[in-house]
């Protein structure tokens, strides 16, 4: 499926004090298979002073933006063309989750995608005696690490409440998983929480819905703002398999991945430090739209 | 018949010996396993032995009063807040005979140029682990190893500039490595410290024992550290924490010994990938950092996002090479204890060769062969944190879940846990009472990379604990330092850090001073002269009060309100304000400490101690006023050595530009007050007194005093070094020489105010400067405060 992107976030200080610099993750990737950038603007007003392009350690497409002037605002603004592939049913080649433990010790590799940075507690997921409780109730030692991603992601998406506003960016896991409800970023860091308690490697993933789902299909949660869903390491034979918690379903053509890390902290779209006090607001605006519907 | 007793006693050192009790089972560096002396110290402890009771403890006492005058100090961290400890210096070094050190210098060398292969791996192609020599759980689960610099290759090649590794002598006689310390070691300034100190107490033994220098290191250092920048003009720095980190006094010292800037996070920016510093003269440049501030601080935009220490984009500016970080981000990693385990397997993989110097046994229980061998060895191992940094001296430092056994949890948890081999360390001569007591002992050294490889400094900082036990060598515990002496066959060449080539080219220029130090040193300037003035006031207020005339009671009334008003209320005694701005003084100070002398600091410092001494104790009246003499000739002391000592560089125009400021602004605030035809009587000669102009009065006029003559004086007259507008004159001549910040030609905002305040108060008359004026004059003097920031601590 082809898509028109377009995305746009502002920032409003209320007291800006001078000079700051942004680390920013909001291009869609180039995943060869599955997913092609054919074309990505990011425009940025004002116009900032320094902009650097780098890709970091997870692979992504990050931009380094710095301001040396004051600003009281700032509007980050995206527009890419991508074609997203339909993801082929894929056989279940998973490892037993009782045997994940000895294969990882045999995968000696600290790439990107090696599953060694996803075991233990990460910036924004610490590993709780609750979260592992809730995963243990659901995930059996025999079971295959692919059929317990499902089924522990059926279980979240049926306990927990899809409720924005209750949480914001900066709530801890636990908080949200003891209220039992958030949004797809609390969704999806309390699944990682639950799969690294029970020893399959998990991570993030920072991305778009399609806005409108194709004719006769429900609407999925999460399409007016930036997405986020987890990926699961399913042993040597399967690799990463992409689930998203919110919507209790596996990522597939309706997902556009932009960003992946261990968590949050190394996929959020603007990270920003400046010298100022007081509040800010922020606007997000998001259209994903399948080329020529709109 | 001859007693046995006597004899002993008759020689001193035998005496000496026979009361040192060697502790079982662990050697001892000054007495053989034979029991008698080790050579090394053949020439140390006759000298020690001939001094009497007295005059060894004022030796010991020589070398304490060196160390508190130098103001060393290190902060402990307390239950509550961290407070400032006399610096533990224990007397006795530790005496290290020249070939045994080659042998620990072989050793570590050849440790460093491992540990650098090991890191530049490790945030490289990853070789170690592909290759099985190391767990993939150690790297990606070690909360040093820092993603966003993996595959970023340090300017100049090399990760690591700067070690130190703590050594210990086991039972079997032979140096173990306990640690590895390659992030931000501390150690090397207090080292050197130790060694004045204990080369002022023992100087004849010092003089005559061919003990190997320390200074040649540090030059040999400070050279290397110049060859790495990336152009003649760039500069070096010390990146600190601030004053709260507990070796604070280090950073300081070491920049200060070294001739290289000492700043903070906030003192840098990034801009266009090159690291600047932002200065009184603007930004400059910065090529070479030497951090005393752990990398996961360094930038709040890539690292760790709550650090109020770093400086954002610095990951991307070592991205771009342009600067040279000592020693690089992330190589914390290796410190961790769970190396240990591998290290010996690793050297031999990647140069065929042992550890020259092997380390402490240690077993990492992430696997299961190991874990058993831990766990059936339980009680000759200490189990601890894996990624921990510190030698766990003879310890197990977990603490257990409730009803879990060190066994459950070594299971559970194993990837976190090694088990290490509890050694007892070698035992060294302490001085207690006077007595030689054995005490256990670690060494730190330091080892300096140089074009010419690695050099080692000859000498460290010896831990000494503080009982019997290994357990109590952490100095956080309680346990002391010593000096270490490296004695040699022949007399040691002498190096000083002033002699010399090439001194000239490292000499800072005065347009260097960062603007955070400009602000601190201007509001140094400020607070002391605020301190001196509120004391000179309640001195004048106590005589007054003991001489209580009837007729003064107005006046006093006018007094203690104006003091009020001051901050410095003498209602209830001593006043309280006096602490608080005599303790802003000293924290200001003590953000700048690399800008004083010794002396300046210690004046300072004797001021608050005083003053905390005195505040419970004087009372009101002629007491109090006694008093307040003692401080004010210890302020006007601590003033006198700043201002006739302190070099002219910038800096100390901003320090006097702020004692200018606000000696105007208490001058015109006390004209309001006391200068107005309304004010009670006698006001004008306490007004006159207050401005300590009382002299100058009697000289310049025949007349009694009169507001007239009270204002040409105190705010008319440029010979009047209490004038208003002889302050007018300094700020003006000072601001000649800061750095042009404005455009060409046109006057900045600061000059601009300059002027207008000159035409307020040189145009007019004693009877045209009405109080409303004076206290107009007075507003702008405050704002001139913020005229300046604006120009040059942004």
């Amino acid at each position: 499926m082809l898509y028109d992107i377009s995305l746009s976030i502002d920032y409003d200080y209320e007291n800006a004090a001078g000079s700051s610099r942004h680390i920013v993750r909001l291009m869609p990737a180039d995943l060869a298979g599955d997913q092609q950038l054919l074309t990505g603007n990011v425009s940025i007003s004002p116009q900032p002073d320094e902009i650097r392009y780098f890709t970091d350690f997870f692979g992504n497409n990050t931009a380094d933006v710095s301001f040396i002037e004051r600003h009281d605002a700032i509007r980050f603004s995206v527009t890419a063309q991508v074609e997203r592939q339909a993801q082929a049913k894929r056989f279940d080649t998973s490892t037993r989750c009782a045997d994940l433990g000895s294969t990882l010790r045999r995968t000696l590799t600290l790439g990107r995608d090696s599953p060694h940075h996803f075991v233990a507690a990460s910036p924004r997921v610490a590993l709780e005696a609750e979260t592992t409780a809730f995963a243990r109730a659901v995930v059996a030692p025999d079971m295959g690490a692919h059929d317990a991603v499902i089924a522990l992601g059926q279980a979240l998406h049926a306990e927990f409440r899809f409720a924005e506003g209750e949480t914001t960016v900066d709530t801890p896991m636990i908080e949200a998983f003891r209220n039992r409800s958030g949004v797809c970023q609390d969704f999806s860091h309390i699944m990682i929480a639950a799969l690294r308690g029970v020893g399959i490697p998990a991570g993030y993933v920072s991305g778009f819905l399609r806005t409108l789902p194709p004719e006769g299909q429900a609407r999925l949660e999460g399409a007016d703002a930036m997405h986020a869903w987890v990926r699961a390491w399913c042993g040597p034979d399967m690799g990463w398999i992409e689930y998203d918690p919110t919507n209790a379903c596996l990522v597939g053509e309706d997902h556009i991945v932009v960003a992946r890390g261990r968590d949050y902290f190394d996929v959020a779209p603007v990270k920003g430090v400046m010298r100022s006090w007081g509040a800010h607001t922020t606007r997000h605006m998001v259209d994903v739209v399948p080329v020529g519907e709109s | 018949m001859e007693n046995p007793e006597s004899s002993r006693t008759d020689d001193p050192v035998a005496g000496l010996l026979a009361r040192y009790i060697r502790m079982p089972g662990v050697p001892d560096e000054m007495i053989g396993s034979d029991g008698g002396l080790r050579p090394v110290w053949a020439k140390f402890i006759p000298g020690l032995a001939a001094f009497s009771e007295d005059a060894l403890a004022a030796r010991q006492a020589r070398g304490d009063r060196y160390l508190r005058d130098a103001g060393v100090f290190f902060r402990q961290y307390g239950p509550d807040t961290p407070v400032e400890r006399d610096w533990p210096l224990s007397h006795m070094p530790v005496l290290i005979g020249e070939d045994e050190w080659a042998g620990i210098e072989a050793g570590l060398i050849q440790r460093a140029e491992l540990l650098e292969r090991v890191v530049a791996d490790i945030y490289g192609d990853n070789r170690l682990v592909a290759d099985g020599h190391l767990p993939p759980e150690l790297v990606a689960g070690n909360p040093e190893w820092l993603r966003p610099l993996v595959g970023v290759a340090p300017r100049g090649g090399h990760f690591l500039h700067f070690l130190a590794f703590d050594i210990g002598r086991g039972p079997n006689g032979a140096w173990w490595v306990l640690g590895d310390r390659a992030q931000a070691p501390s150690g090397a300034g207090f080292a050197l410290e130790n060694r004045i100190a204990t080369a002022r107490s023992f100087s004849e033994l010092y003089a005559d024992l061919n003990v190997q220098r320390l200074a040649g290191f540090f030059k040999t250092f400070r050279e290397a550290l110049y060859r790495l920048r990336g152009s003649d003009e760039a500069r070096i720095a010390v990146l600190t924490p601030g004053p709260m980190n507990d070796t604070y006094f280090e950073h300081a010292y070491l920049a200060r010994y070294l001739g290289l800037m000492l700043l903070e996070g906030e003192d840098l920016t990034v801009r266009n990938g090159e690291v600047m510093v932002r200065t009184v003269a603007g930004l400059r440049p910065v090529s070479v950092l030497w951090r005393r501030l752990d990398a996961n601080w360094i930038d709040p935009l890539e690292l760790e996002q709550d650090s109020r220490l770093g400086t954002p984009g610095m990951v991307d500016a070592l991205r771009a090479k342009s600067v040279t970080m000592l020693n690089a981000l992330g190589s914390g990693v290796i410190e961790a204890r769970a190396f240990l385990a591998f290290l010996p397997r690793i050297s031999e993989a990647l140069t065929g060769e042992p550890l020259a110097l092997p380390n402490l046994a240690t077993w990492w229980c992430g696997q299961q062969s190991e874990r058993d061998h831990v766990m059936q060895n339980a009680d000759r191992m200490t189990v601890g944190d894996a990624f921990a940094n510190a030698p766990s001296f003879g310890h197990t430092s977990i603490d257990l879940d409730d009803g879990e056994s060190l066994g459950d949890r070594i299971e559970r948890d194993g990837v976190h846990l090694v088990g290490q081999e509890a050694v007892a360390l070698s035992t060294t001569p302490a001085l207690d009472d006077g007595q030689l007591v054995p005490r256990p002992m670690s060494l730190r050294v330091f080892l300096g990379r140089t074009p010419e490889g690695w050099q080692v400094m000859p000498g460290g900082l010896a831990r000494i604990g503080r009982r019997g036990d290994t357990v109590e060598l952490a100095m956080q515990k309680g346990g002391s330092t010593a000096d270490v002496w490296v004695v040699g066959h022949r007399p040691a060449a002498r190096v000083t850090m002033l002699s010399g080539r090439g001194d000239d080219v490292l000499r800072q220029k005065p347009e260097e001073l960062p603007s955070r130090a400009a602000d601190n040193l201007f509001w140094l300037g400020r607070y002391v002269e605020r301190a001196e003035n509120a004391i000179r006031l309640t001195r004048a207020y106590h005589l007054r009060l003991a001489e209580a005339s009837a007729a003064e009671v107005e006046l006093l009334e006018a007094v203690a309100a104006h003091l009020t008003w001051l901050g410095a209320s003498p209602e209830q005694g001593f006043p309280q304000g006096l602490g608080a701005m005599i303790s802003s003084a000293a924290n200001t100070a003590a953000r700048v400490r690399d800008r004083f002398s010794v002396d300046g600091w210690s004046a300072l410092s004797d001021l608050d101690r005083t003053l905390a001494g005195m505040s419970n104790t004087a009372l009101p009246g002629d007491d109090m006023a006694r008093a307040m003499s003692v401080l004010l000739r210890k302020i006007s002391g601590f003033t006198g050595l700043v201002h006739d000592n302190m070099y002219r560089f910038t800096g100390w125009r901003f320090l006097s530009i702020g004692r200018a400021v606000e000696r105007a602004s208490l001058l015109a605030g006390l004209l309001v007050d006391f200068g107005d035809p309304a004010a009670p009587d006698g006001s004008l000669d306490f007004a006159l007194e207050a401005a300590d102009s009382t002299q100058s009065h009697r000289k310049r006029y025949a007349v009694a005093t009169s507001r007239q003559t009270l204002v040409d004086l105190v705010a008319l007259d440029t010979l009047n070094p209490r004038a208003i507008i002889h302050q007018l004159d300094e700020i003006e001549t000072h601001v000649g020489f800061l750095p042009d910040t404005g455009v060409a030609r046109q006057l900045t905002p600061l000059q601009r105010s300059l002027l207008q305040m000159r035409a307020m108060l040189a145009g007019r008359t004693p009877e045209a400067l009405t109080t409303p004026i004076i206290a107009d004059i007075r507003t702008r003097f405050v704002a001139l405060a913020d005229e300046l920031a604006e120009a040059y601590f942004g």
